[in-house]
């Protein structure tokens, strides 16, 4: 007999859920929960000697159907907290709540503003996390002097919650200050040769994209397909069947744009729908892609607003970012400036470094569509909406 | 040791059962019972209509499909690779019980690239599963193996091979040996292993949501239409689909609770 009775198998046990496993099987919470219980009981036959106490298994059930609930439950709520700090002094500690894609640009804005005379000793704190979640985040009681969200509805909901002043974007930039466009990713030599939006809805391509349900973000990727379409005709019928046919072309709806381009890079369809921004930084960072910008397409706006009870560097650093000073930090991440005139070059990443924003023969804006209660309502309702009736 | 009457615990017994009372209701009673609240909150009709939405009705067949589908897999194949580490000696054996605890260690997402890698359109095997529901089930696979391997294990090394001796000399043949000697033994931990995988299974989110694409009606699973819900500001959507998971979970968690007290009991 090749068989030897050693106490333990050598695997390591330092994961949480394999002890678990083993505590439930192995009686030993069952004992600590009644210790008057022998752990094994006198029996005629061996068998028994092996019954479980069935005391422990209603903690079983409770922590199982925990795993079931928790998860899905916390998971939006995270944010990454990263400090982006800047020169210590006396100055105003701003806590800066942003959208995922904006934290290299704001560290950058961050370092400059503190070096700037109105700047001086302001300190910074940030988080950066989905839109919508940051957003909730905020409402729900998150520390927040500045918050930098990818879409002014994210905005809308903290001015709701009446902790942003209704008349935030009452200025000229509608309280805007960084741009984009959405853009078609494509792979290394594009060998589908995708040049523009009617190339997407040929049969066999795939396109990937983030899913409008879970990113809010993604609605941008949507509504750039649709008025493309719509023309200067404003052609619904037109624009309507265009959108089914990319609709039933889209072979991968991702919960976010970071894992809609996980899923392209790891080979997941052949154009990946995007913001000139993110392909300019994934470009930057060494990720093999190449991308398109159509002659027609959308406008990303990208708001930021001071709450009710920032301290006054918040408005200080919100200026600075709309500056020019700020901007060309912007642009340098890949943003468009919301200043037509001011020119950016040597943005890393960009198709053309030394002219990185090729002008859009034509670029609609969620105003051109009639405001983001219109667009949400016809687009993206979740039972009545374009988009969501096209899935089905 | 001294056996207090039945129904009465001794102060350190009570201390214990306790401080596990209190644990579990902050750790694990509490947040369900927010979860289960605020699906009420607009009220029982509004909680129907929207866990017999047809959206929602689609990803929790498949979630739960997929899960039973993947936990009756597990039962078998978690069995029998317990089996094979505990009674059979072979090189790199303790490498495979490493790599057992492997789904346990890797955060959920980076699972799903490693399966997107290997089974998606860049498949070195040329296997593509993205987008289907193969692959879905292929995620929980992954991430439920341990449970019952790691259940069934201790019971099998504390199992006395004298008996299966002693039955095979009064000549008994090896089918009846496992069924009669083997199985009634570890049923319970297959059946208390299969409860934990089948509760992963159903909240599973990070591995599965790369592969699967998340097709609306095809392969969209519950995890992620909650988060949908949740981003969409309808937060007692969201609980709503979650509470009935979790209804599914309880129940079944008892079910096979049941038959994990009859396995113990009748063999």
């Amino acid at each position: 007999m090749s068989f030897s009775r050693s106490p333990m198998p050598s695997s390591p046990r330092f994961f949480v859920m394999s002890r678990f496993s083993r505590r439930f099987s192995s009686r030993r919470l069952g004992a600590f929960l009644s210790p008057s219980r022998p752990r094994f009981r006198s029996c005629p036959r061996f068998r028994s000697c092996l019954r479980p106490c069935p005391r422990h298994r209603g903690v079983a059930v409770l922590v199982a159907s925990a795993l079931v609930s928790a998860p899905a439950l916390t998971a939006c709520g995270d944010t990454s907290a990263g400090a982006s700090g800047t020169s210590a002094g006396s100055g105003a500690h701003l806590n800066l709540v942003g959208f995922a894609v904006i934290k290299s640009a704001y560290d950058d804005l961050g370092k400059a503003f503190a070096r700037t005379a109105p700047g001086k000793g302001v300190t910074f704190k940030g988080s950066f996390g989905a839109s919508g979640a940051q957003s909730r985040a905020v409402v729900a009681g998150q520390k927040a002097d500045v918050v930098a969200l990818s879409m002014t509805p994210d905005v809308d909901t903290i001015v709701k919650a009446g902790l942003i002043d209704p008349a935030w974007n009452a200025g000229p930039s509608q309280g805007i200050v960084s741009r984009s466009v959405v853009v078609i990713a494509v792979r290394k030599g594009n060998p589908k040769g995708i040049t523009g939006w009617p190339d997407l809805v040929e049969p066999g391509v795939g396109i990937v994209t983030a899913d409008p349900g879970t990113s809010g973000a993604a609605k941008w990727n949507l509504l750039a397909a649709y008025s493309q379409a719509l023309g200067p005709a404003k052609d619904k019928a037109a624009a309507t069947a265009y959108l089914s046919r990319f609709v039933k072309n889209v072979v991968s709806w991702n919960d976010s744009g970071r894992t809609a381009t996980d899923a392209f890079v790891k080979g997941t369809g052949d154009a990946l729908i995007s913001y000139e921004n993110e392909a300019i930084a994934a470009r930057a960072a060494g990720v093999e892609i190449d991308y398109v910008v159509p002659d027609a397409t959308f406008l990303i706006e990208n708001p930021a607003a001071v709450t009710r009870t920032a301290p006054p560097a918040a408005r200080e650093f919100l200026a600075f970012v709309a500056g020019p000073d700020g901007q060309r930090l912007l642009g340098a991440r890949g943003f468009r400036s919301i200043d037509n005139a001011l020119t950016v070059t040597g943005v890393r990443g960009a198709n053309d470094p030394a002219a990185p924003f090729p002008a859009v023969r034509s670029l609609t804006t969620v105003a051109d569509l009639g405001g983001w209660a219109t667009v949400n309502a016809a687009l993206f309702d979740k039972d009545t909406g374009l988009v969501t009736r096209l899935r089905r | 040791m001294r056996h207090p009457a039945q129904g009465r615990l001794t102060p350190t017994a009570g201390l214990g059962l306790g401080v596990s009372l209190l644990w579990l209701s902050l750790a694990v009673g509490l947040p369900v019972a927010a979860v289960v609240v605020t699906s009420f909150g607009n009220g029982p009709a509004s909680f129907v209509a929207e866990v017999t939405s047809p959206e929602a009705l689609a990803t929790i067949r498949l979630t739960v499909g997929a899960a039973v589908l993947t936990t009756a897999v597990n039962a078998v194949a978690g069995t029998l690779i317990a089996w094979v580490l505990v009674r059979d000696e072979f090189r790199g054996k303790r490498l495979v019980e490493v790599i057992i605890d492997i789904p346990f260690a890797l955060p959920t997402i980076v699972a799903g690239l490693v399966l997107i890698s290997l089974y998606g359109p860049a498949s070195p095997f040329g296997i593509d599963l993205v987008g289907t529901r193969r692959g879905v089930f292929l995620a929980l696979l992954f991430v439920t193996l341990p449970f019952v391997v790691r259940s069934v294990q201790p019971v099998l090394m504390d199992l006395d091979r004298d008996v299966e001796e002693a039955a095979a000399s009064l000549g008994a043949e090896g089918p009846a040996i496992f069924r009669r000697i083997i199985l009634p033994t570890i049923a319970p931990a297959v059946l208390a292993g299969s409860a934990l995988a089948f509760a992963r299974a159903l909240g599973e989110y990070g591995s599965v949501i790369l592969i699967s694409a998340n097709l609306v009606g095809r392969t969209e699973v519950s995890s992620s239409y909650i988060l949908k819900r949740i981003e969409e500001g309808e937060a007692a959507a969201a609980a709503s689909v979650a509470t009935l998971l979790l209804a599914v979970a309880v129940g079944v968690l008892l079910v096979l609770d049941l038959l994990q007290r009859r396995a113990a009991r009748h063999g």
